[in-house]
């Protein structure tokens, strides 16, 4: 191809585009409102996610240590915990630690119970392969020796467990539902753009354009709408999302939740949603008018 | 150069439009073809610009073989024989520079060259000073002197017209006749199929009468021969 036909395609896309006003209105407004739709949805269902996973990391068992128990004894009770099945990782954490973690938490004024006056535990924090099996672990740990308590949210932490499973699954098939709709939409709508002009692809056909020659400027025409469509919602998506990030983010500190920060997330969303657009868009065309070139 | 021989075309809907017909056109004859409606005539046409392809038999436009042209060839065949339709199909949102410069893009000719030939081609047809008009701003017999004039810019060898005259009023009708009588003057084919019986009785050329899917009659410098 000769760079003034490319040169050609591009300007013949364009023009086509502010020709066909309605029709590209139309098409735009289509990729947009289902753009918007699946970058809202993929927003939020991430981060319920991400909040699903945060508050299943944050589920320890927690095995707090007897006063009475002596350096050796600590350590057999460490060796017990660690034999335990599906323990991940047992972490000493000395009461001296765990006063720091309150000081950090909760500010200086616990300062006060510094040194003998420090009224917390030894604590060994247990982490299960699975969150699932929390419970079961927690059971057993309660029966060896020195075991003052053990911790875990209990009923409560099982709960959690299902219905975060549950709302995973259902996202995963919200978010593929949508975007095989956006799909749908997409190319549907500029299919009817390109119904309008059959006549016309018909007569470049007759005056023995090549069928590339033809494609391109639809192509082009197709990826430029996608683009367009697709920069509408990406806008309002990630300036709800910047705005919205920090506000919620202000409630979350000091907790271990967190939403998904916007580097990468937000800008893999955008990435995604414009490659979605421009993809659509340029292979809705060129699916479009391949009836119309068989003259 | 044009050449079918025992050529048959059933349609997939059970119809046989063509029916064992052959013949021999030459580089630079002008052709009426001309028959009653349903007889073929237009099937006829559409196989020399392979719009149709026979069921059986083989047609010859030049070096092509249009019988076994593969898909992707078609375009450098249209581009050596030019189509005029009853409908005139110019591209409505272009101009009439436009609509005849496009055939020429096409084939990704330089812009200067291009020009140069549009309007020549456009003088020809006696329209130079209409190329910033679109063609809903123009008469009946303005837009097909447009359409012929894109059909011989880039200077077919074959010129296909499809019942040219069928919308005109008759003076309009005698100047298009004018028009493609020059452009086979200066060497191009001209294959024309028409119903026009004053046009074929006094400007005599070769006239085929397509009847049941067969040439019925071929005969130089002949009459319409049906009643009108």
């Amino acid at each position: 191809m000769k760079f003034r036909t490319v040169k050609r395609h591009i300007a013949e896309s364009f023009r086509s585009i502010i020709r066909n006003g309605w029709m590209t209105l139309a098409a735009i407004s289509a990729v947009a409102v289902t753009l918007l739709l699946v970058g809202s949805f993929i927003a939020l269902l991430m981060n319920v996610n991400k909040l699903a996973s945060d508050i299943e990391n944050d589920v320890s068992i927690r095995v707090h240590v007897d006063l009475a128990a002596e350096e050796a004894d600590r350590e057999a009770l460490q060796e017990s915990l660690e034999g335990l099945e599906n323990v991940e990782s047992v972490e000493f954490s000395s009461r001296e630690e765990e006063l720091d973690n309150v000081i950090g938490s909760y500010g200086d004024a616990f300062g006060l119970f510094d040194g003998d006056n420090n009224p917390l535990y030894d604590v060994f924090v247990v982490n299960t392969t699975t969150p699932e099996q929390t419970a079961e672990v927690a059971q057993q740990a309660e029966t060896l020796d020195y075991v003052a308590e053990v911790n875990y949210g209990g009923s409560d932490a099982d709960r959690l467990f299902k219905v975060m499973g549950t709302v995973r699954n259902v996202g995963v098939v919200i978010i593929v539902a949508l975007v095989f709709t956006a799909v749908f939409l997409i190319a549907n709508t500029i299919r009817i753009t390109i119904f309008s002009r059959r006549t016309e692809i018909e007569i470049m056909k007759l005056v023995g354009a090549t069928n590339w020659f033809i494609r391109w400027p639809f192509l082009i025409e197709g990826a430029l709408i996608g683009l367009i469509g697709a920069l509408i919602p990406v806008s309002i998506i990630s300036y709800v999302y910047l705005r919205g990030f920090d506000t919620i983010m202000n409630y979350l500190s000091g907790t271990y939740f967190a939403l998904l920060p916007p580097n990468p997330f937000l800008i893999l969303l955008v990435a995604a949603l414009l490659s979605i657009g421009v993809i659509i868009g340029s292979l809705g065309s060129a699916m479009s008018i391949r009836k119309f070139l068989k003259v | 150069m044009i050449e079918m021989s025992n050529v048959y075309k059933k349609y997939s809907n059970g119809i046989t439009a063509i029916n064992g017909l052959d013949v021999r056109i030459e580089q630079g004859e002008f052709v009426y073809v001309v028959g009653p409606s349903g007889a073929g005539k237009s099937t006829f046409i559409k196989m020399i610009y392979r719009e149709e392809v026979p069921t059986k038999g083989t047609v010859k436009v030049g070096e092509f073989d249009l019988v076994n042209l593969k898909p992707k060839k078609i375009p450098f065949l249209r581009r050596h024989v030019g189509v005029v339709f009853q409908d005139f199909k110019l591209l409505p949102r272009l101009t009439v520079y436009e609509n005849v410069a496009y055939a020429m893009q096409v084939l990704e000719k330089n812009p200067k060259q291009i020009q140069k030939r549009v309007l020549e081609v456009l003088d020809l047809v006696g329209l130079k000073h209409k190329v910033r008009m679109f063609p809903n701003e123009l008469s009946g017999g303005e837009q097909q002197r447009i359409a012929i004039a894109r059909a011989i810019a880039n200077m077919p060898r074959v010129l296909i017209a499809d019942e040219p005259t069928g919308n005109l009023d008759p003076e309009t009708a005698w100047g298009i006749m004018d028009l493609l009588e020059e452009i086979n003057n200066q060497g191009t084919t001209i294959i024309m199929a028409t119903h026009n019986s004053e046009i074929v009785n006094r400007v005599r050329h070769r006239v085929l009468a397509v009847e049941n899917g067969r040439i019925a009659r071929d005969q130089e410098e002949g009459e319409y021969g049906y009643e009108v």
